[in-house]
């Protein structure tokens, strides 16, 4: 957009976070090398600067901390819930006044822009904590019965879009039931976990209670398959969901998984189209569209194809892609290379199927990992656009004439995470939503997160619910 | 009978053709979800304005003022210390931009006329017995014709509130096309919806479709005189709508927050508000005003302070 009124950059200060040259794993409480000494290099992903040193952790290393974590569970099952609470509550203010340092670390880490890791991702982080730490007392009264048990160890995998925020999804309500837990966080963003590690010094947590095991897939699988874990809990790809669903096939072992989606927007020609088209935006372009809920498909209803398509496209030229550090950045870095590969390898899959590419105006930064927000249109649900998960910030935009067709259209689909309706007639909102086939239905919002209500989808976006009460049962022998 | 303001020509004539097609129109209008309103207007006052920026935005703000005073107790000495103000915002730094205009009551418009006469700054009246609306026609074609002779440059106008809340839209369309014919060829027409009595988001983009067929030059959110004034999201809405105006029929209309905008902080806010909804092509006076009296001080002081380097304090600006 030409405009006369051109903002100075407004960067915020780095100095407020100091990264180490190096880090080691979390284990018993303290930081430790690779059994093996590997290490690796993270990098941020807006200007490929390498940032610190890791430790790798292998097989060997998931055995110990998985040990660590047996040997505390003793204490800390045995623990007054009330008792827990306290750790969780001191940890949950901790973050919060730990907040500015931490978004910063997750801004340099994983390329999303300041903005999102102050506003959203920080604040739901310490809510989650909140959240849990309120309920660690409460536990037989949560619907569960009587004096419910906690399972023992749970092993976690995490990915790499919400770093902080998936971690605290998964210790919070864990910590808060008396297990034990050891995470891997993603190769791409250990950060924010290591420095996780050091607030659960800080706020004095027993030895052991929280391991944290930074390291790539084979230290995922490690954890998943190490015979003392009785919970695992992951969120990333279908494809390592169904390895994971297959590893655990005729154990003990609990599991939830969180896993790929394809939601469908769908937008009435009586929805307040300025609000629908704010939601749209917040839909796929938040965290470049790293957001396995993000609503990736478009379903508009016809009559209002073209006046919504040209508001949109107006919109997204105002949106100010660039250095992810700076307080006005809309769209930050995508997270690793192998991303905007797979990214780029759609995009160029969706053009060569006919779908029409569109893209505003936008220059690209000279280093790091970038992809423009796009916009595709003339896609049938035949196109490969939509139907894989594309992870970027890539929209595809599908038509429909009917609810039923609105209906069919969403849930023809192998996942079922979310979906949002835009309309002004609040029975369409409740009937609509009632026939879709995912976990979460955002009516005239979307991508709104809270640690009271639970998450979790249908068909291939995995099995399990985290948040509010219903997060609990995933960590509780009921 | 309207004498439609909208020619021959015009794609949108056809809906003021009567009460009912007029009404048809205005509840045709897409809905407003005041969560997702609000929700957006709140993202947009979290833009970080800074440096180069924000000396811009102060000085801009400052060339959007209409300066004002509207009280009972008005003399014209007190309309002249305006009109120097707003000639002359700054005594001490001559590179201070003059405001947009002064705007007061329509038995002043001589007084201020001629103290801020050559300086380019305009003069706006409030008519149309203002604030209340509350009089026949007659009388307010009259306080507007009384304003307009005496050389007001702009009328800032209520709308009938109590015909627009009873869904007679065709009466308050038929007055706005009186006024801006009252108004003539040499002073813009400025329409004020008192949004804070009109009560919904919906009823505000109705208000505003409803001005600009009307053929109104500015739509303005308030009077200053009521609980709740100009909002970041009444304004947005209001931006939204001028915006949509344009590209169905060509026409530009400014939009004017009034009352309730006291800093530059804010004031920078509704500029963001403007650069990223309707665009550049609305961020000078001709297209976006701040009616507002205690604002000026603050963004004269805020002006200082990036010249100097330090604050300087309400004894460094001039009270009126």
């Amino acid at each position: 957009m030409s405009s006369v009124f051109e903002y100075a950059p407004a960067p915020e200060s780095r100095s407020i976070v100091d990264i180490a040259p190096s880090y080691g794993l979390f284990i018993d409480g303290e930081f430790v090398e690779a059994a093996d000494g590997k290490v690796f290099k993270t990098v941020s992903p807006s200007t490929e600067e390498v940032l610190s040193e890791i430790a790798q952790a292998g097989e060997a290393d998931v055995d110990r901390a998985v040990q660590a974590a047996r040997k505390a569970f003793e204490k800390w099952s045995a623990l007054p819930g009330s008792e827990r609470a306290k750790y969780l509550f001191r940890i949950a203010r901790i973050i919060q006044e730990r907040s500015r340092e931490l978004a910063v670390l997750e801004t340099l880490d994983n390329g999303k822009p300041i903005k999102e890791t102050r506003d959203a991702d920080l604040p739901l982080v310490a809510a989650h904590f909140f959240y849990y730490a309120g309920w660690a007392d409460k536990l037989d009264h949560a619907g569960f019965g009587a004096n419910p048990r906690p399972l023992g160890v749970a092993g976690q995998v995490i990915p790499w879009n919400f770093p902080l925020l998936m971690l605290a999804w998964k210790i919070a309500p864990a910590l808060a039931t008396g297990n034990t837990v050891v995470l891997k966080p993603a190769e791409t963003t250990p950060l924010s976990a290591l420095f996780f590690a050091d607030i659960c010094r800080q706020a004095g947590l027993p030895k052991g209670v929280v391991n944290i095991l930074p390291g790539y897939g084979g230290a995922g699988a490690a954890l998943v398959a190490h015979p003392d874990v009785n919970k695992v809990a992951f969120t990333g790809s279908t494809a390592v969901g169904k390895e994971i669903a297959r590893t655990v096939a005729g154990t003990r072992k609990k599991v939830t998984l969180e896993l790929g989606g394809k939601g469908a927007n769908i937008v009435f020609d009586d929805a307040p189209v300025d609000q629908a088209v704010e939601g749209i935006v917040n839909g796929i372009f938040f965290n470049q569209g790293q957001v396995c809920c993000a609503g990736s498909r478009l379903l508009v209803q016809e009559s209002i194809q073209d006046e919504l398509l040209e508001s949109l496209k107006r919109r997204l030229s105002t949106l100010r892609l660039g250095d992810p550090l700076d307080k006005n950045t809309d769209i930050g870095a995508i997270n690793s290379e192998e991303q905007l590969t797979r990214i780029t390898s759609l995009v160029d899959q969706g053009e060569a199927e006919g779908a029409e590419r569109w893209s505003p105006a936008c220059e690209l930064p000279e280093s790091g990992y970038w992809f423009a927000p796009t916009l595709f249109t003339n896609v049938t649900q035949a196109h490969t656009i939509a139907r894989d998960e594309i992870f970027g910030p890539v929209l595809s935009v599908l038509t429909f004439r009917t609810p039923d067709e609105a209906v069919a259209k969403a849930n023809n689909t192998p996942y079922g995470l979310s979906a949002g309706i835009w309309t002004e007639k609040g029975s369409r909102i409740l009937a609509v939503a009632n026939k879709l086939r995912a976990g979460v239905v955002w009516s005239n919002t979307f991508n709104k997160f809270d640690p009271t209500s639970p998450f979790g989808g249908y068909k291939e976006s995995g099995f399990g619910r985290e948040g509010g009460r219903h997060g609990l049962e995933a960590y509780l022998d009921v | 009978m309207p004498s439609s303001a909208l020619t021959a020509a015009h794609p949108l004539k056809d809906v003021t053709a009567s009460d009912s097609a007029l009404r048809r129109f205005l509840h045709g209008l897409p809905g407003v979800d005041a969560v997702g309103l609000e929700g957006r207007a709140a993202s947009l006052g979290t833009r970080s304005i800074k440096t180069t920026a924000k000396a811009y935005a102060i000085d801009l703000a400052i060339s959007m003022v209409d300066l004002t005073t509207l009280e009972g107790a008005d003399t014209p000495g007190k309309v002249r210390a305006l009109g120097a103000k707003a000639v002359r915002p700054d005594p001490t730094d001559r590179t201070t931009p003059t405001t947009a205009a002064v705007c007061v009551y329509p038995d002043m418009v001589a007084v201020a006329k001629e103290a801020v006469a050559g300086s380019g700054v305009k003069v706006a009246s409030v008519a149309t017995a203002f604030p209340a609306g509350r009089a026949p026609l007659t009388v307010k074609l009259a306080d507007v014709r009384e304003a307009v002779t005496a050389g007001a440059d702009e009328i800032d106008m209520v709308i009938d509130r109590g015909a627009f809340l009873a869904g007679r839209y065709l009466k308050v369309y038929d007055e706005i096309i009186a006024v801006k014919e009252a108004c003539g060829t040499s002073a813009r027409l400025k329409v004020i919806f008192e949004t804070g009595e009109l009560s919904t988001y919906d009823n505000i983009r109705r208000a505003s479709w409803l001005g600009m067929l009307a053929g109104a030059d500015f739509i303005k959110t308030s009077t200053g005189k009521v609980a709740v004034n100009a909002t970041p999201a009444n304004t947005l809405l209001m931006l939204e709508a001028v915006r949509d105006f344009r590209a169905q029929t060509g026409i530009q209309v400014g939009v004017k927050p009034a009352g309730g905008i006291r800093t530059s902080k804010d004031a920078i806010k509704f500029l963001v508000l403007v650069n990223e909804t309707a665009g550049g092509d609305w961020l000078d006076n001709h297209w976006f005003r701040f009616g507002a009296s205690s604002l000026l001080n603050d963004l004269l002081m805020q002006r200082q302070k990036l010249a100097t380097g330090r604050y300087s304090g309400p004894d460094y600006v001039t009270v009126d």
